[in-house]
């Protein structure tokens, strides 16, 4: 390795530019299904039914705007943080069109009807077998870089990185096993509680180790970065990210609370919930404290606002898991749209804004800018958004409870006092504000396209020089 | 060995290895290492 060399930065500018345009048609799904809750009119042809558009919805923003998202700054990250070039940059390359091509798939077979019917896991048997290849190549090119770094240590910020690779490619294995009934048609290996275990095994550590391993990754490299101080406590860092790998893993069965699954798995499961307190707030603390001292720099710098928010909404989102998984709250919220809210308090501000802040921090790098056109139309982006979220969640907070309560509501003589469609009535005006929280949202998501466009065009990609050993810095 | 034997001794271990790193992160010798790690995003020629 010379030191004249550069970085792979191809891989990275592609995933960054592609995290912001799936960013852009996922949110879109989500503005176009929230108005079909208003006006079922909208349900205009089978393939653009709420019931197939929403799997199509969650797999945008997680899989597509989220994944890209990850792809992107472990990339970055990975080489910046080991001094040596990515392993196998042609593999790297693979993945970038190998998750294109899944996202496409994606947005293909869904409409169509396709789907195992797995939450978060709809894809059918043979984009599962691309996905498994993809992410195959993806841990070959990420712990191939990490093995070939030039620096003595392992920077944090890749230890949930490549935690969150791991644990994805077990989760995919286990929960994807099934058993194939014509190329667009399979079922499950599991039946039974059983699949639903599985299943909620899956999901709640999708988000634990896509959602939050992996962003958590972001938040240790770029926080830092943007506030050009060392993180707070490298310490609380190390037992943050073992204290999540151990807990997390047991949370999945708060799910399936009142169900067939036996009441000692479903208690474990809310334990292992509230224990998750702890690691989330202690990993919150780190990022946000990580600013003492240069509180002023959130003053006037939007992307550090877009990175403490988010850290603020990891905080918010971890602190109501835990007490929704609590067994007498969960008879209230279960099934609500309380729980909507909440996914989208973490979705929305913490994936979302942590990595719409990286990203700002990432395209002028990319392209061999010291900063984005516009730092106003970021402030703007900022504000837009934050105010999205609120509204967004407040209201689903309120609908939600406001269902929960008429659900289970009696008259003495122990009928129901509301019925169902009573519920769904009182919830419209509720709807229309989420509406226009998850509008303003995706209009924020359009000022920051137009940004990165005004960025790079006519631009020349730059690829960085490759740092020296850290040793020689010794 | 008995199934349920196997799985509490895996999560028991499971445990003590978590108390273990627990420990070791708070010790003097990792701080070190700590320090130098922390500033590798810092590094830059």
């Amino acid at each position: 390795m010379t030191a004249s060399s550069t970085y792979s930065y191809k891989v990275v500018r592609q995933f960054a530019i592609m995290t912001v345009v799936w960013g852009i048609v996922g949110m879109l799904v989500g503005v176009f299904i929230a108005a079909q809750l208003i006006w079922p009119e909208l349900n205009l042809a089978e393939w653009l039914s709420y019931g197939r558009l929403r799997p199509l919805h969650t797999n945008a923003v997680i899989f597509a705007f989220g994944g890209c998202a990850l792809f992107a700054t472990s990339y970055y990250v990975v080489q910046r943080t080991c001094h040596v070039r990515l392993f196998l940059p042609g593999l790297a390359s693979f993945t970038f069109w190998g998750w294109q091509a899944v996202i496409v798939l994606a947005a293909v077979t869904l409409p169509l009807g396709i789907t195992s019917g797995k939450e978060y896991a709809e894809l059918e048997w043979p984009i599962d077998i691309l996905i498994t290849l993809v992410w195959v190549a993806y841990a070959v090119v990420f712990f191939g870089t990490l093995a070939t770094r030039r620096t003595p240590h392992i920077y944090v910020a890749n230890w949930f990185y490549g935690g969150f690779i791991l644990t994805v490619a077990i989760l995919h294995l286990v929960n994807s096993a099934e058993i194939p009934a014509g190329l667009w048609k399979s079922y499950s290996l599991y039946a039974g509680v059983q699949d639903a275990m599985v299943q909620w095994w899956y999901g709640h550590n999708a988000v634990g180790f896509f959602l939050t391993a992996g962003f958590l990754g972001i938040m240790y490299y770029f926080v830092p970065m943007q506030a050009e101080r060392p993180i707070y406590s490298y310490r609380l860092s190390v037992v943050h990210f073992w204290a999540l790998v151990f807990t997390y893993m047991w949370a999945g069965p708060h799910h399936l609370h009142y169900t067939a699954l036996p009441d000692w798995a479903q208690s474990i499961g809310m334990l292992f919930s509230l224990i998750l307190l702890a690691p989330s707030w202690g990993g919150m603390i780190n990022g946000i404290m990580t600013l003492s001292g240069a509180w002023h720099k959130l003053r006037d710098d939007p992307i550090l606002k877009f990175m403490i928010t988010a850290l603020s909404f990891y905080g918010m989102s971890t602190f109501e898991g835990p007490m929704m998984s609590i067994k007498t709250v969960n008879a209230l919220s279960h099934y609500t749209d309380w729980t909507i809210g909440h996914v989208h308090s973490g979705a929305l501000g913490w994936v979302g804004m942590i990595s719409i802040g990286a990203i700002y921090f990432l395209i002028p790098r990319l392209f061999g800018e010291k900063q984005m056109y516009s730092k106003g139309l970021i402030t703007a982006h900022f504000w837009i958004a934050t105010v999205g979220i609120v509204l967004y969640i407040a209201s689903l907070w309120i609908a939600g409870v406001m269902q929960g309560l008429m659900w289970r509501a009696t008259n003495v003589d122990g009928t129901l006092t509301y019925s169902f469609v009573e519920s769904v009535k009182d919830t419209y005006p509720y709807w229309s504000i989420r509406l226009l929280g998850g509008t303003l949202y995706l209009t924020g998501m359009l000022i920051m396209a137009y940004n990165v466009f005004k960025t790079v065009a006519g631009k020349k990609a730059y690829d960085a020089p490759v740092i020296a050993p850290a040793t020689a810095h010794a | 060995m008995d199934i349920d034997t196997l799985r509490t001794l895996v999560t028991v271990a499971a445990f003590a290895s978590f108390v273990a790193i627990v420990v070791w992160a708070y010790s003097r010798g990792a701080r070190k290492g700590f320090d130098e790690a922390a500033r590798l995003p810092f590094l830059e020629d």
